[in-house]
């Protein structure tokens, strides 16, 4: 028996949320606000995405936290534990089993499927945030779509920098209406944004709410002469040798030795165990 | 050049245009015609009610009564009634404001060439390389050097910050020009350069503007008609060379003898 409500939240806070998250995806990318409760973790540590999570979350669920990818990380670590407290619900590392996964800065390598619950931590969901600061205004940039100011930003990044430097939560477009901050997920990450799983975005801090349903048309923005460019580290992952996956670059040691990894943990370890080796995989074990 | 022909119909009519605060007068029974190609002068002394009509007719400010009706490219329509959306689309299409404070007008944090493209981008501008050429482009006509297109508003001077300013309003070629004191706070000299720029300008592009200034020598420049205005009434109006050589109510004859001769 646990002292908790199912999943921490009580009952009409679930509701109000689902309410938001509904409206959320009935009105793709628009940002729903929300009565965002307390929580017992800081702000900037996953509120949001938390609080959308146990909305949504059935005692039937698996439920999977990835933290830049990783499964083993704090964030992740604690966020996981707090829902098998709570929720009593079974977890998981394997993208495949989960019913649910939050994230914080990435979507897993593997594609998502109908029927799952991809949830993101978001820190601003605010796109226009630091282009206009007043948020009377976005929100009447919004309502009436006037975007020209996010190009601005993108403008300002090639006379700067000679291309659109902007690398994580790349600007989009999403159903050719709202233009969504995907929350800090690098711009390698956007295509995979149009997808069969339902996508839910939760900022706690700023109390919004905002989703993309299944399917849904998801364009980065970009300029005719500099299209949007999906890029990523120009190597091999050195564990198992993916060249298709997002990498993370890990500093071995002070004198210039690097490795380039998966950032996705679990795809990473699914490769070795079928068998595939990276460079620098010598003397490390695929973990059981 | 400037195109002589006759045309149909004014660029704006302005009828009884009125806005209070509480009791206080701001404005009151304003009325005239700006016809395509005009630049009107409002003159007056500080808490005349000029800044209080300029933003009243450029939407800035709800006003209490009356009408500003502008040839729109569908045909006449009021502004004050017409949606939110539309006046918002004018005031970036066909419609340009020069503030006071080139700092209200710009981006201080975005570059010049960015400050110029934003309303190129805001109807629509997608190749960065056109955007960029117009930027250049403008630059230059504001006499600005081309190697500044990459610095912000905040490392240059407030003659140049003006400019900027101007050109950033006149990049998508509007036809209404509403200015607010343009050379308040410039030197003597900036303001001659910027004078002789803005009347190049509003020449060369057949621009009609509405310029509010209590600098007389900014009017006698630059406008071809002048209205006088005095705790938000118009006391008097008619051609600038009439009004100044020639001025008829006290008021006006006070601030015509009150300009400083060297």
């Amino acid at each position: 028996m646990t002292d908790y409500n199912f999943a921490y939240l009580d009952e009409q806070t679930k509701r109000m949320i689902r309410r938001a998250i509904l409206k959320g995806l009935a009105i793709p990318g628009y940002q729903v606000p929300f009565a965002s409760r307390e929580m017992p973790m800081p702000y900037g540590w996953g509120t949001g995405g938390v609080q959308v999570s146990a909305a949504v979350m059935t005692p039937e669920d698996t439920f999977k936290v990835i933290d830049q990818g990783a499964d083993d990380t704090t964030n992740a670590v604690s966020i996981r534990k707090f829902f098998e407290k709570t929720a009593r619900i079974a977890t998981t590392e394997r993208t495949s089993e989960a019913t649910v996964i939050q994230t914080r800065h990435r979507i897993p390598e593997e594609p998502l499927r109908a029927g799952q619950i991809l949830v993101y931590q978001v820190p601003i969901p605010e796109p226009l945030r630091f282009l206009e600061p007043s948020e009377v205004e976005t929100r009447k940039m919004h309502a009436l779509e006037e975007y020209g100011l996010m190009h601005v930003k993108l403008y300002e990044d090639i006379s700067r920098h000679g291309h659109i430097s902007t690398a994580y939560a790349y600007p989009v477009k999403v159903e050719g209406r709202y233009v969504m901050d995907p929350s800090p997920i690098p711009k390698f990450d956007n295509p995979k944004l149009e997808m069969e799983a339902i996508q839910l975005f939760g900022a706690g801090r700023e109390q919004r709410i905002y989703a993309l349903p299944p399917h849904c048309r998801v364009v980065s923005l970009d300029f005719e002469d500099h299209p949007f460019d999906p890029s990523k580290a120009d190597h091999p992952c050195g564990l198992c040798g993916a060249e298709d996956s997002y990498l993370d670059e890990v500093i071995m040691d002070d004198a210039g030795g690097r490795m380039f990894v998966c950032s996705d943990t679990d795809f990473c370890r699914d490769r070795r165990e079928a068998g595939h080796r990276g460079a620098m995989a010598a003397g490390t074990e695929a973990p059981a | 050049m400037k195109d002589f022909r006759v045309a149909e119909r004014p660029l704006l009519q302005v009828e009884g245009l009125s806005k209070f605060y509480g009791t206080r007068i701001g404005c009151e029974g304003v009325s005239f015609d700006l016809w395509p190609g005009e630049v009107m002068g409002i003159v007056g002394e500080s808490g005349s009610g000029k800044t209080t009509l300029l933003n009243c007719l450029a939407g800035h400010q709800a006003p209490d009564a009356g009408r500003v009706i502008f040839d729109c490219e569908y045909g006449p329509q009021d502004t004050v009634t017409m949606s939110e959306p539309a006046r918002r689309r004018l005031s970036r299409t066909d419609w340009a404001f020069v503030h006071q404070h080139a700092h209200e007008g710009l981006r201080m944090n975005v570059s010049a060439g960015g400050n110029v493209g934003e309303r190129l981008m805001a109807v629509g501008a997608r190749h960065y390389g056109d955007i960029r050429g117009r930027a250049l482009d403008w630059l230059e006509r504001v006499e600005i050097p081309g190697d500044r297109i990459d610095d912000r508003p905040s490392a240059f001077s407030g003659g140049m910050r003006q400019r900027l300013q101007i050109a950033r309003n006149l990049v998508t070629g509007p036809r209404l020009v509403f200015m607010d004191e343009p050379t308040g706070g410039l030197d003597v000299s900036v303001q001659a350069r910027l004078l002789d720029l803005l009347r190049g300008l509003v020449r060369e592009m057949g621009l009609s503007a509405i310029v509010v200034t209590h600098d007389l020598a900014v009017v006698r420049l630059l406008a071809d008609r002048l209205m006088v205005m005095k705790d938000g009434h118009v006391v008097e109006q008619g051609l600038t060379d009439q009004v100044l050589d020639d001025p008829q109510h006290g008021y006006t004859q006070l601030l015509v003898s009150s300009v400083l001769q060297v």
